[in-house]
């Protein structure tokens, strides 16, 4: 562009992505639906690794006294199964739907920034691997996910595992919140002519308070991690108890992230069921505008709240009662939230096929997820149920009953978008009901055994604490949903090969991703839709409808069939990421190996910089 | 991060409309990024100042801020970075005049004045280092102080390499009218740097200093 | 279809068997049940959790029961559920076509509807609000009475706790007199405990730096189970302890006997008991453990002074028998692997005279 001849030419010697198909094509690829793509395989490889890790778990607390698996290695399990679960499962998955599915619910062609997409991507597969790779070079952390010190220090925790840990998960923050950056601008400045933000769909609306959490938490943990990294690698005394350290800072830091954690985890999962409820009730979200307040108003009160994890940490009265009653607003927007859910089935026609079962789940479990979230913000009682399996029962209920079972949800309902094939509805349906029952008595009987006084994270407990049969069962309920995830994974390999081909709007849906072909095209919209109502699609396939008449009006005007300009590939994200990788080791083993990572990714963020982008043109229908 | 990264980044499906595309809120993206990238960067630092603010006299011993804090010095350095800032006002409204030489003069100075500022506060490291024996291994005042003015100066580093590829292109006549908003989102940023050094300068500083 | 109703009949039947087994004889067996509580502390907490659970438990019926109801009622008949079934595109088409002749009301929201159901849980907090502004003040303040201190400190992997108007040391049993409130100070010597005897009371952490308070009361005399409820390292789980609640009158005459000395019954016992103090005075163990009255004076370990009279080994792990000793001090990491407590090699006669010794000290 701004560049003169010379220079033109010699970053135009630099090498460009020319592949369009193979493997190449996906390493390079900027498309924000081939990015969703890789973040929902590779988030569901990380889901398997940590789904291992929880049944390893349970099967050593299946029976009392059990020797099955070592003291240090269950503490190691539980430490990567939560991170893995959090950090690179259930987040990356419901990225995986932000970006194939947020430029298409907007209206876009893609997102504002599509090389940093890409780069958020290989940052989240950095650090995944980056955690990972600690099972093989000497353990990974056994300190938990919320790593506190000072037990997490070189002291008390000589080896390179916690290093690992920290490191791993800041090399996946970059990605997070990048992509954070990405999704607000995508969705604040890329939507269609027509698309209020009051007509997004709920889903969109999710992402958005979702993104500005990421935004204002992830930065609050990467300094919490960094205090954490310079005590351990250079020696500086933040946690040293001995140097006047106040080591009950880091966990306010850690939880100032930490509870805006859950909701980034939440949220999306209320979004997706916001989309799937309507389609399959035939009837619009009951009280649209109020969802989208309650969205805000839970993004914006869960940065309150986060001392409700500290109840026993010596506060006092005065801020555990703040704090306590700060936690019970939250229950109000959620509440409004369930009760417009049903309102939504209310009156409806309701078809109950896979999609629609795994959100109705959501609303059954979620339910007691949200129940006994309001259960634990009293803090009087807190002190007896908190880091007990009272807990560990909660925050799954919330964690698969919630965003597990709308992923799901997602996958029945989205896939046939995204994989151009319909899945399996039978097989769908007999997996559903696997995981329901199978998570049922693997958690419920978790909440009982948190009221007869069984602590979270111990290894073993001996016979004739009352806690055998409750603890046998919820191993027997693991196993239940592990054949459950079997039976979606064989659904999911088999469908893609030789299920049915997707048409263009399976369900009669009632947003834009259903007016495009499946899967959707490498530029989405061949003519951007002018829209005029919160269900575009629906009310165009309706004109009957109240709105019929101006959505059919407007539908005049859609944007013009001409050719459009796509940006081609780029090595480059992918070389900012592997030169951070590299430096993520050299940090641990070497200080001229993390110099040239750095160096490596400042390379790769000048030729980012100067390679322009590679654009291509496409004509819609006709290929180029 | 210069002028022609902004084709690398540019939203799909704009270049056949050239560089003033449509966007829903009528704020660039690169504008909006920028902005909120300094949001979340406002999260950083305030989480780097409570540190400092909960730690700065748990130190079991010494040296305590209020016996190595240098007032003088530091009004000096702060003075440079925030005169820095009109600098760099002035190298925005340049810009968005065309005045491509001027806007290369004006981003020089702000350099100029980024180096001035790293020059005296890397001689009160040095300073605290040789004179106090103060290093972020001594005590937790330490290593919260080094580390705080250390991850802000790192941030105003990172400033002047952007700065100093914009002034490349701007010298070059090579920074047009239209890509103004490159500069400014650089000046966003430099503002934002200077603002939290400013809050730093108040907080280690000046309340120190007061005795608060 | 039925499928929905009947297993959610069952989701609920099942829910509702585990929940009548919350007050059922096996709970009340179990022994860090704290709804089950044996002081004033602890009742509180548990009121509290009950009344949450009671409302907690209405809101579900109610909800799920609309849920359920809506399910049934609205559920799409003959073509129209053709959608859901795995036909292809055929049916799919066909459950369309036959939808457009029974599109259902849009409604788009009520709100009034919307109000009331703002309003409701509103209500319904301020009714848990209440108590537990109420109860976090009051089990803030200073017992009432005349209460006994004892200083709780956390080890990695065993508590330690010291009377200091008593002069007395004890490691991971702690006695208190019945009826009389326990003042506890709550520290630790190396990483994050959690200090929680359910039965008494709720949890308190153990953070190195810091000063913990709070307060419990046993009202009945009884063993009371406790463990560590914070992550510390390899033995987080087995770093339990027991609170050995005494009439008072008992609890005066162990405080006045403790640091006395051996009890022996005959002279071959008696013996064997200077054998072994000599043993525990000359080997490795006066390094880390404190007997009252010897030259043992290590602060490492438990302080041993009234092992005889404790009803656990090894913070709560193993019974307090002869044989379980020799064990545990014969191979500590056979029985706790990772342990600090290393294997000191007594020969067979050695280690049979400091089981004496160690024996007779209650």
């Amino acid at each position: 562009m701004a560049t003169t001849t010379l220079e033109r030419s010699f970053w135009q010697a630099l090498p460009k992505p020319r592949a369009r198909t193979g493997f190449w094509s996906w390493v390079t690829t900027v498309d924000h639906k081939r990015i969703g793509i890789l973040y929902f395989w590779t988030a569901l490889a990380f889901f398997l690794i940590g789904g291992v890790e929880a049944l390893l778990i349970r099967l050593q607390l299946a029976r009392p006294e059990q020797d099955l698996v070592a003291p240090d290695l269950f503490n190691q399990l539980f430490t990567m199964h939560a991170t893995t679960m959090i950090f690179l499962a259930i987040m990356p998955l419901t990225a995986a739907f932000f970006n194939y599915f947020i430029p298409l619910l907007v209206g876009a062609r893609d997102v504002a920034f599509p090389k940093l997409n890409a780069l958020s991507y290989w940052m989240f597969l950095a650090g995944g691997i980056f955690l990972n790779s600690s099972w093989v070079l000497g353990g990974p952390s056994d300190a938990g996910w919320f790593g506190y010190p000072n037990y997490s220090l070189s002291e008390f925790n000589p080896g390179l595992g916690v290093d690992f840990w920290i490191i791993g998960l800041l090399l996946a923050g970059i990605g997070t919140l990048v992509s954070g950056f990405n999704f607000i601008v995508t969705i604040l400045n890329m939507r269609a002519p027509g698309m209020s933000l009051m007509r997004m769909p709920m889903f969109a609306w999710a992402t958005l308070v979702t993104s500005f959490l990421i935004v204002f938490s992830f930065p609050v943990i990467t300094v919490a991690l960094l205090l954490l990294l310079f005590d351990r690698v250079f020696g500086t005394v933040f946690f040293d108890v001995f140097s006047g350290a106040d080591l009950t800072l880091y966990h306010h830091l850690f939880w100032v992230f930490g509870h805006p954690e859950v909701y980034i985890i939440v949220l999306p999962a209320m979004g997706i069921v916001s989309e799937v409820l309507p389609v399959f009730s035939r009837k619009p979200l009951f009280g649209y505008s109020v969802m989208v307040f309650s969205t805000m108003l839970i993004g914006f009160v869960g940065f309150g709240v986060w001392s409700h994890h500290l109840f026993t940490v010596g506060m006092g009265p005065v801020v555990n009662t703040i704090f306590s009653l700060a936690t019970m607003i939250i229950a109000v927007p959620t509440g409004i939230k369930m009760f417009n859910w049903i309102g939504t089935l209310f009156g409806g026609r309701l078809r109950f096929t896979a999609a629609m079962l795994y959100s109705l789940g959501f609303l059954a479990l979620f339910l007691i997820g949200g129940l006994t979230g309001v259960m634990l913000s009293a803090a009087p009682s807190n002190t007896q149920i908190h880091h007990t399996y009272f807990v560990v029962g909660h925050f799954h209920y919330v964690m698969i009953g919630g965003a597990l079972f709308s992923l799901m949800s997602a996958l029945h309902y989205w896939g046939p978008k995204m994989f151009g094939r319909m899945l399996d509805e039978r097989l769908g349906k007999v997996a559903f009901w696997t995981l329901f029952v199978g998570f049922n008595l693997t958690f419920f009987p978790m909440n009982i055994l948190g009221v007869m006084g069984m602590p979270r994270r111990i290894y073993t407990y001996s016979a004739g604490m009352g806690w055998d049969g409750l603890n046998a069962t919820s191993t027997l309920g693991a196993l239940i949903m592990a054949v459950s995830i079997l039976i979606t994974l064989y659904n999911l390999v088999t469908s893609l090969r030789n299920g049915e081909r997707a048409p263009a709007d399976p369900w009669d849906g009632r947003t834009l991703e259903w007016a495009i072909p499946s899967p959707a095209p490498e530029y989405n919209f061949a003519r951007l839709p002018n829209v005029s109502s919160r269900d575009e699609l629906w009310v165009r396939k309706h004109p009957q409808l109240a709105e019929g008449a101006a959505v059919a009006a407007s539908a005049e005007s859609d944007g013009p069939a001409e050719p459009i300009a796509m940006p081609g590939g780029s090595y480059m994200p992918l070389l900012v990421s592997l030169g951070l990788f590299i430096a993520g080791y050299g940090l641990l083993y070497s200080m001229p190996v993390f110099v040239g990572g750095i160096v490596l990714s400042l390379l790769g963020l000048i030729g980012w910089g100067f390679e322009g982008d590679n654009m291509r043109i496409i004509q819609p229908g006709g290929e180029q | 991060m210069s002028h022609s990264s902004h084709a690398a980044s540019m939203p799909a499906g704009a270049a056949a409309h050239g560089h003033e595309h449509h966007t829903s809120l009528g704020i660039p993206n690169h504008k909006l990024a920028t902005w909120l990238f300094i949001a979340s960067e406002s999260m950083f630092f305030a989480a780097l100042i409570t540190t400092y603010m909960v730690f700065r006299y748990r130190s079991v011993v010494g040296p305590h801020p209020d016996e190595v804090v240098n007032i003088p010095l530091t009004t000096v350095s702060t003075f440079i970075l925030l005169m820095s800032s009109l600098t760099m006002a002035l190298g925005v409204s340049a810009a968005q005049r065309g005045e491509s030489k001027a806007v290369g003069r004006f981003l020089l100075f702000t350099i100029l004045g980024g180096i001035g500022f790293l020059v005296i506060q890397f001689y009160e490291w040095w300073h605290l280092a040789h004179h106090y024996g103060l290093t972020w291994n001594t005590n937790i005042f330490g290593s919260i102080f080094y580390i705080l003015t250390g991850f802000h100066k790192a941030h105003v580093i990172f400033g002047m390499i952007w700065l100093a590829v914009l002034a490349v292109s701007a010298f070059r006549g090579t920074l047009r009218r239209e890509h103004a908003v490159h500069v400014d989102v650089a000046g966003l940023y430099w503002h934002f740097v200077d603002v939290v050094w400013i809050v730093i300068f108040t907080v280690v500083f000046l309340l120190t200093e007061a005795g608060v | 279809m039925c499928s929905v109703k009947s297993a959610m009949w069952r989701g609920l039947i099942l829910g509702g068997l585990l929940l009548a087994f919350l007050p059922s004889q096996a709970a009340m067996a179990a022994p860090q049940y704290w709804l089950d509580p044996a002081g004033p502390v602890a009742e509180m907490q548990g009121r509290l959790f009950l009344l949450t659970l009671w409302i907690m438990i209405g809101i579900f019926v109610t909800v799920s029961g609309v849920l359920v109801y809506t399910l049934v009622r609205f559920r799409a008949k003959g073509a129209a559920a053709a959608g859901s079934a795995p036909g292809g595109a055929a049916a799919r088409r066909e459950s369309a076509a036959a939808g457009e002749q029974d599109l259902p009301p849009q409604i788009e929201g009520s709100h009034k509807l919307e109000l009331v159901w703002t309003l409701i849980p509103f209500l319904l907090l301020i009714v848990i609000a209440i108590p537990t502004v109420r109860y976090s003040f009051a089990l803030a303040a200073d017992p009432e009475g005349d209460p006994i201190k004892v200083r709780v400190v956390g080890h990695q992997w065993w508590w330690e706790f010291q009377y200091p108007e008593l002069g007395i040391v004890t490691g991971n049993e702690m006695r208190i007199p019945v009826g009389r409130p326990v003042e506890l100070v709550i520290e630790s010597d190396d990483v994050i405990h959690k200090f929680w005897v359910p039965k008494l009371a709720g949890k308190m952490d153990a953070i190195p730096g810091r000063v913990n308070r709070m307060w419990f009361q046993a009202d009945e005399p009884g063993v009371y189970y406790g463990q560590c409820a914070e992550m510390c390292g390899t033995h987080h789980a087995n770093m339990r302890l027991r609170v050995v609640a005494l009439p008072p009158a008992e609890f005066e005459q162990w405080a006045d006997n403790w640091g006395r000395g051996p009890v022996v019954t005959s002279e071959a016992e008696r013996q064997a008991v200077e054998r072994g103090r000599q043993v525990f005075e000359t080997r490795a163990c006066f390094g880390c453990h404190s007997i009252e009255g010897t030259a043992a004076r290590g602060v490492a370990g438990p302080n041993l002074t009234d092992i005889g009279l404790r009803t656990t080994l090894a913070a709560g792990i193993l019974e307090n028998t002869p044989e379980n000793l020799a064990r545990w001090i014969d191979d500590p990491q056979s029985v706790k692997p990772g342990a600090l407590m290393p294997r000191v090699g007594l020969t067979d006669s050695e280690l049979n005279d400091v089981v004496a010794y160690l024996r007779s000290l209650r």
